[in-house]
């Protein structure tokens, strides 16, 4: 799985690439020659847009364990049984998160009773059903939920983050 | 949804970054931070050799990685009039926290006032004059002369006395040697004010007298203690919250090693939560006291311990006072001290009395004592560190409780030894270095009322907000408003006139019954409401600021950025205010009164900390703190050799005890006889209404609420201040959660936000304390003990509802904060 990512990764760098050389390219004749050249890159992390699972592979409450936007980054997708802000899929009710807790790193454990994402490290403990909120804790950030998308064949796509996971200092990594 | 910052990527420190030593400034732990910096137009890389950390960043790092750090540890800042890149992570090389950053102190660098990324707009960045009915921006010229012809009128045609000032005494913040110092030469050495008080309580006074006259100094241990003992003994403190790296760093460890621990609190707290779950249950002894029966207690602890034959014998008659009184009770001293056997006469208290008073089985109160002082079974000596705060220091009879406490480490031998010691936990570092106050005398004077009885015509004010943390505030923020307006009234009305005739309509209303107000601090407070001149200070980092922490270990915390602004250090404001009144009283023909002002030309605050701190500890300066890093020296500092300051690990260790001054170095014993309530109107108010409105403080804020009101992380986290209830109290008043509720009794009202909490006794709730936006002080009486400390956490009242959830606090988490693993 790791390496279709990567492949898929690979593909639209390349892509880019090609853009980015044009416009080097036309920069170059403005400036001249014996100036060094301004490399282009663009603003955002851009994110890859992976398949982490069919929603049939889902049942209600139970975390199934995924990686994204690499397998190096664990987290967990859960389709929690109600629907919540955030969540997709016909019953608006899929979420997906980090588990590296964003103190420390150490690794969440789901508590399915109420729904957490809780850590054994320090005892900080994320609301699954409030965006990851953190409920109590350590941690200087809400917990990096994973951006998802259904189609219509009930595959579930991640192709985003909206904080810093820990331990990279870029969500996707050079 | 959860505020997210929709940062996917951070700036890499670059491996040429300018590094400086932090201590983090906001709580008395005082972890050592690292802070980096670096031009705008420069990053490092991922490759180990162009990063500071000199690791391979494109891989995920490992749990408890140095090399990462967090979007709340970055921020663009000014250094030497430039934008720099700014990280500021925990140090792991520093003992106190080893690398652990927490919810608040990892948010240092994010709540750092930023142009460019406009964190802490908030902040104060010039001078502003009450003028034309606003707040005028100014320069420093204009307004310190302003406040120096108010102050030197009011106090050379009355006196000294009709000055009031409320100043803060504490480390760390905006505290520190070179600002106590500044401000303590200003009042108590070329002035003698009387009138003062400091921000968290209504006089001037200690909150531990009766510790400091059994012989002890407060803070008389090392954190390491925790590590080394058998038992902790907690009393009214909640340190996985409020001392959160002293619990994880060293508490923790503790009890992981095996150690107990017996807390005592009304509440289940998360300390104790945790500690359940780092020690196991069956090592966690929790004593659910009935609220202010702490004293009753330790007194049925210590007769335990006595009729057991667990005391220290040896250490009683080596390091003890041994006949009867030393000290008698009277207006200064709320019982009197002596010799243990002395002390039993007014404490002994049976099992079944405390259990009766407390609300606690005697059989909890005899384990408790167990585990405190019974012996291993060995017949070795157990040890036992003992700690306590607020819910100590803001209680019933604070000091007959400490007396009680301090009673217990006493007579066990537990102070001056590895795995001792007897210490008040703290809520700010320490930083006091004044001239001495005997002149304020004690009892001191209870400013708040001295205020509303309408008495003193200037107010100054330095870093201290009373709209918030003061009691009895309603009244308070009443009459402060009132008098403030009065001159506020005079000043619009001579508007157009020149600098005489203004200060002419000053004074004249400050006789009419008004007050004028100066007010020094780093945002517009809430009590800067009231005031006429408002001062821009700085915070640590800002300027170079020295401090103690809990364990008295002093560090100094480098300037790595700009005031924000025009603002200046308090030392130097302090020093700018004292030349102001020099040059004036010199123009009024006051020359002796202006001499008194000589000796302010600080060009830097390392000018006061000489000026101050250096001319009484000569060893301590700058460069050689600077080089002590992040581990600095545990005060006192008794020496300087090879290239090191040297300190002193813990106080005491040779059994003679000196806080109270007494030649004998023999520590006292306290008569600390329970006497139910202490504090006037307490009992009625109990009886008159439903909910014990207990005080408490939250991990996400606490020592930095003022900065977090305008932090999204924090306010979409609390959009208003919680008021935890049980849901079944909840349900009876029709309270869903995030509704809005009143608090109401006879001294006030104030509102917050319902959080439900199931944990809680019925009919018990806890306010968070001190939020900008539901202030908890207005619902306290203004009870105080003899020696005008006030007991903020006994206050009784009724709820009501005010409104639904709004959007905001209904897309809020009311889950159980206990962690479930
Ligand atoms: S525990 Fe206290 S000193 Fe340490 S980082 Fe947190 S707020 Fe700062
Ligand atoms: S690593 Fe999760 S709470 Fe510290």
């Amino acid at each position: 799985m790791k390496c279709n990512r990567l492949v898929d990764v690979g593909r639209r760098q390349f892509l880019r690439g090609g853009l980015v050389a044009t416009a080097g390219a036309a920069a170059a004749t403005v400036v001249g020659t014996g100036q060094a050249q301004a490399q282009t890159a663009l603003a955002l992390v851009d994110y890859p847009a992976n398949r982490l699972a069919n929603i049939a592979d889902l049942a209600a409450n139970e975390p199934m364990d995924i990686g994204y936007p690499d397998a190096d980054s664990p987290g967990v997708l859960i389709k929690l049984g109600n629907a919540v802000d955030g969540g997709v899929g016909p019953d608006g009710d899929i979420v997906a998160f980090s588990v590296l807790c964003p103190h420390k790193g150490w690794m969440l454990s789901y508590n399915a009773g109420d729904r957490t994402l809780n850590c054994p490290g320090h005892h900080s403990r994320f609301d699954c059903e409030s965006g990851g909120q953190q409920i109590w804790g350590h941690a200087t950030q809400n917990l990096p939920q994973f951006r998802l998308r259904v189609e219509d064949d009930g595959d579930i796509f991640a192709d985003g983050v909206d904080e810093l996971i820990y331990g990279r200092l870029s969500n996707v990594l050079a | 949804m959860a505020f997210k910052r929709q940062v996917g990527r951070l700036p890499i420190i670059p491996a040429d970054a300018q590094e400086f030593n932090v201590t983090c400034h906001y709580c008395i732990v005082g972890c050592g931070y690292k802070a980096y910096t670096w031009p705008m137009n420069r990053q490092g890389g991922t490759a180990p050799e162009q990063n500071k950390f000199g690791v391979d960043l494109s891989e995920q790092q490992v749990m408890d990685a140095e090399a990462w750090y967090a979007p709340s540890m970055y921020n663009v800042v000014r250094q030497n009039g430039r934008d720099v890149q700014l990280v500021v992570k925990p140090d792991v090389n520093c003992s106190v926290n080893s690398g652990l950053g927490s919810i608040r102190g990892a948010r240092m660098a994010e709540n750092r006032p930023s142009r460019v990324t406009g964190t802490q707009a908030q902040r104060l960045s010039d001078p502003l004059v009450w003028r034309n009915g606003v707040w005028q921006p100014t320069s420093w010229d204009d307004a310190l002369d302003l406040v120096a012809r108010v102050t030197a009128k009011v106090v050379t045609e009355g006196s000294e006395d009709d000055l009031v000032v409320s100043m803060f005494d504490h480390g760390g913040s905006a505290g520190g040697y070179e600002n106590t110092w500044g401000t303590g030469k200003l009042y108590f050495e070329s002035m003698k004010v009387k009138n003062c008080r400091i921000h968290n309580r209504p006089a001037y006074n200690s909150e531990v007298h009766s510790s400091r006259d059994m012989g002890l100094d407060e803070l008389n241990y090392a954190y390491k203690d925790y590590t080394l003992t058998d038992t902790i003994f907690m009393l009214g403190a909640n340190s996985m919250e409020t001392q959160t790296n002293l619990y994880l760093n060293h508490m923790v460890p503790g009890l992981q090693g095996g150690a107990r621990m017996v807390v005592v609190d009304p509440r289940r707290t998360l300390t104790i939560a945790s500690s359940e779950q780092y020690a196991g249950p069956e090592n966690v002894l929790h004593l659910a006291i009935k609220e202010g029966t702490d004293l009753a207690l330790c007194n049925a602890i210590l007769t335990e311990i006595v009729d057991k034959g667990w005391t220290d014998a040896e250490f009683i008659a080596a390091s003890t006072f041994p006949d009867g009184v030393a000290v008698a009770q009277d207006d200064a001293h709320p019982a009197s001290l002596g010799s243990l056997e002395h002390a039993m006469t007014a404490c002994r208290l049976s099992l079944d009395e405390a259990a009766e008073i407390c609300g606690v089985p005697a059989a909890d109160i005899a384990r408790a004592a167990e585990w405190i002082a019974g012996p291993h079974e060995d017949g070795s000596r157990r040890k036992c560190v003992t700690c306590y705060e607020k819910g100590i220091i803001w209680g019933n009879d604070n000091y007959r409780t400490i007396g009680a406490i301090v009673n217990i480490a006493l007579a066990t031998g537990n102070v001056g030894r590895e795995g001792g010691g007897v210490c008040r936990l703290g809520g700010h570092q320490e930083g006091y270095y004044r001239p001495g106050d005997a002149h304020v005398g004690r009892p001191a004077e209870y400013i708040d009322q001295f205020l509303i009885r309408g008495l003193g015509g200037v107010h100054h004010i330095w870093a201290c907000d009373h709209y918030k943390t003061t009691l009895n505030a309603s009244e308070f923020k009443r009459v402060h408003k009132r008098r403030s307006d009065i001159v506020k009234d005079a000043i619009d009305a001579a508007a157009g006139g020149t600098r005489e005739q203004v200060v002419d309509a000053i004074v004249s209303a400050i006789n009419a019954g008004g007050l004028f107000v100066v007010d020094v601090d780093i945002i517009h407070s809430q009590i800067g409401q009231n005031a006429h001149v408002i001062l821009p200070a700085c915070e640590a980092n800002e300027m170079n600021l020295t401090s103690m922490n809990g364990e008295r270990r002093l560090r100094l915390s480098e300037k790595y950025m700009d005031p924000w602004g025009n603002a200046k250090p308090d030392a130097l404001i302090a020093a700018g205010v004292a030349q102001a009144m020099e040059r004036v009283l010199r123009e009024m023909g006051n020359d002796a009164y202006a001499d008194q002002f000589k000796g302010y030309d600080w060009a830097t605050e390392e000018d006061a900390f000489m000026d101050g701190y250096n001319k009484g500890n000569p060893e301590v300066t700058y460069e050689r703190l600077r080089a002590m890093g992040n581990n600095g020296v545990q005060e006192p500092v008794t020496g300087f050799e090879n290239g090191q300051l040297i300190g002193t690990e813990r106080l005491y260790s040779d059994g003679r005890f000196t806080r109270h001054g007494r030649e004998d170095g023999k520590a006292l014993f306290c008569a600390a006889g329970w006497r139910g309530w202490q504090a006037p109107g307490k009992a009625r108010e109990q009886a008159a209404h439903r909910f014990w409105i207990n005080n408490v403080r939250a991990n996400i804020f606490w020592q930095n609420q003022f900065l977090d009101q305008k932090n999204d992380f924090v306010q979409d986290r609390y959009p208003h201040p919680f008021v935890e209830m049980h849901p079944d109290d909840m349900v009876e008043l029709g309270l869903n959660p995030g509704d809005l509720l009143e608090i109401i009794n006879d001294n006030g009202v104030t509102q917050g936000m319902a959080y439900p909490m199931p944990t809680l006794k019925r009919n018990t709730v806890a306010m968070v304390f001190g939020s900008p936006a539901g202030s908890q002080g207005n619902v306290v009486n203004p009870g105080v003990n003899e020696l005008v400390l006030p007991d903020y956490k006994h206050c009784w009242g009724d709820i009501r509802k005010i409104s639904d959830a709004t959007p905001q606090t209904a897309g809020i988490s009311f889950k159980s904060p206990e962690a479930v693993l």
